[in-house]
């Protein structure tokens, strides 16, 4: 069993058996990290590099804690401190790195498509950990892996993405994994933060959140994006919180158990309560832990492919 | 791959399990310390046949493991295919134990060496002890048996399939030909 692609450049067009791959491997590697020694020696001298071109502290810890853990030599590459600010080309800084034989490359950027370019540039495996509002392969595995874990399956379950679908890398990416799994999904938010014709996908829309509560099993709350200007979409992050947050009184009031998931940073108090999050019916921490084993799930797969 | 010869039927089988359990606890004195670690697959069903017999031997209830070695393989990059991972199932300390690995047929050594390495990251066990169903022969690494189920000398052109009723329907170890398969490569 292997991978069909050598790269993870998104969840679109990645078949049934890939996700579940990937799923089943990543069972064993949270048997690892149970253990008093987490690492094995699975990828000792393969060589990888983490490219982040964007500010990221989750994804890009859980990628370098995932590749020592398999023995893997890393190398982290970030803007700030990088020559792209004197003014080399992408395309450049990418050629040098490579010509200091890198195995494989985890990208961010806030360009979409740009680990689909890196795959023309270079020879090693390219792993998409976010570009633009495009993709983030990897959070939505995660999540996904969250959920089988907590509910035993994805087939026939419905899952509901709920706010800035618009500037959601995860949500596209989820919308593609879960449906690929046979999952039903749903959308929830104020239309300025829905993308046009995003039905087309075959989802269906909720603009109130208590209809999303009642009608889904697993409510996936993204993070209001404020760095990416999602106030332009909302008056205020009160009204959003009033409209769309995710309290326990409204939680409550439809008496049955949602799971809750939300990728982080969480906006307390904004999309979801400091009750909910903290509370019974959500796996957010667990999801921090699943990152890791299952992007050493992805790097094991891609790493010792042929 | 044409059988040549059937060298355990199911009757010797179940006898030589009952003598490698008898054998361990000769030498460790008792199952005290003991605990038994079966390598997947087919160790772990050997494991779980020895585990049951010593119970029935000395009364007791030793702890029982199941190990997979494919992380720590040292032929990924050669291998064509890649090989499947499955979970490690070991829930008990290991430290000071006397740990007794079980496989079902010796070969180049490298197997055991995987799972050494694999066992010294869970713990440090007092001592770790190998017992396996066959020994073929042809090491190719400085390890050997502690407890053997029956020494089979093979060629190269030969393989000992050990077949067992959990996963193959019946108890038997079979020595087959494969010298068609490695004249068509």
């Amino acid at each position: 069993m292997s991978l069909s692609s050598r790269h993870l450049l998104g969840l679109s067009g990645v078949p049934k058996e890939d996700i579940q791959l990937i799923l089943d491997t990543a069972t064993t590697f949270r048997e690892v990290l149970e253990r008093p020694i987490k690492k094995v020696p699975t990828l000792q001298g393969k060589t990888i590099v983490n490219l982040f071109f964007e500010n990221s502290t989750r994804t890009r810890i859980s990628f370098e804690l995932a590749q020592k853990r398999l023995s893997a030599d890393t190398v982290n590459f970030s803007t700030s401190t990088s020559s792209t600010k004197k003014g080399e080309t992408f395309k450049d800084t990418v050629r040098n790195i490579e010509a200091m034989k890198v195995d494989m490359i985890v990208v961010r950027h806030e360009s979409p498509g740009v680990p689909q370019f890196l795959t023309q540039i270079s020879d090693a495996n390219i792993i998409n950990a976010g570009d633009g509002t495009h993709e983030h392969p990897t959070q939505a595995l995660l999540d996904m892996y969250s959920i089988r874990e907590k509910v035993g399956k994805l087939e026939g379950l419905k899952v509901c993405i709920v706010g800035d679908i618009g500037h959601g890398r995860v949500a596209l990416s989820n919308i593609h994994g879960l449906k690929t799994m046979g999952a039903e999904v749903s959308l929830c938010g104020p239309s300025t933060m829905m993308p046009r014709a995003i039905e087309e996908l075959g989802v269906k829309v909720y603009h109130k959140i208590d209809d999303a509560i009642e009608n889904n099993d697993v409510l996936n709350v993204l993070r209001i994006q404020l760095e990416r200007n999602a106030g332009a979409s909302i008056p205020t992050t009160r009204e959003y919180r009033t409209y769309f947050g995710l309290t326990s009184e409204r939680l409550k009031k439809h008496n049955k158990d949602v799971l809750i998931l939300h990728p982080g940073p969480i906006n307390r108090g904004v999309e979801i309560s400091s009750e909910v999050a903290d509370g019974p019916y959500q796996v957010i921490l667990n999801q921090v832990t699943n990152g890791v084993a299952v992007r050493m799930a992805v790097l094991y797969l891609l790493g010792t492919m042929h | 791959m044409d059988i040549k010869a059937k060298v355990i039927d199911e009757e010797g089988l179940d006898r030589t399990i009952t003598r490698l359990a008898h054998e361990i606890l000769e030498k460790n004195k008792g199952s005290q310390n003991l605990v038994l670690i079966g390598m997947r697959t087919r160790g772990e069903f050997l494991a779980n046949r020895i585990h049951k017999k010593i119970s029935e031997i000395d009364k007791s209830d030793v702890e029982l493991g199941i190990l997979d070695i494919t992380l720590y393989r040292d032929d990924f990059r050669e291998r064509l295919k890649q090989p499947e991972v499955s979970v490690t199932d070991i829930t008990f300390d290991m430290n000071e134990k006397d740990v007794i690995l079980i496989d079902d047929v010796l070969y180049t050594g490298r197997t055991v060496r995987a799972a050494l390495d694999a066992l010294m990251d869970l713990g440090r066990p007092s001592t770790i002890q190998l017992c396996v169903l066959v020994d073929r022969g042809h090491r190719e690494l400085p390890i050997k048996a502690d407890f053997i189920g029956k020494n089979i000398p093979t060629s190269f052109n030969e393989e000992v399939k050990v077949k067992l009723a959990e996963v193959d329907g019946e108890d038997a170890v079979y020595l087959m030909d494969i010298s068609n398969e490695n004249s068509e490569n």
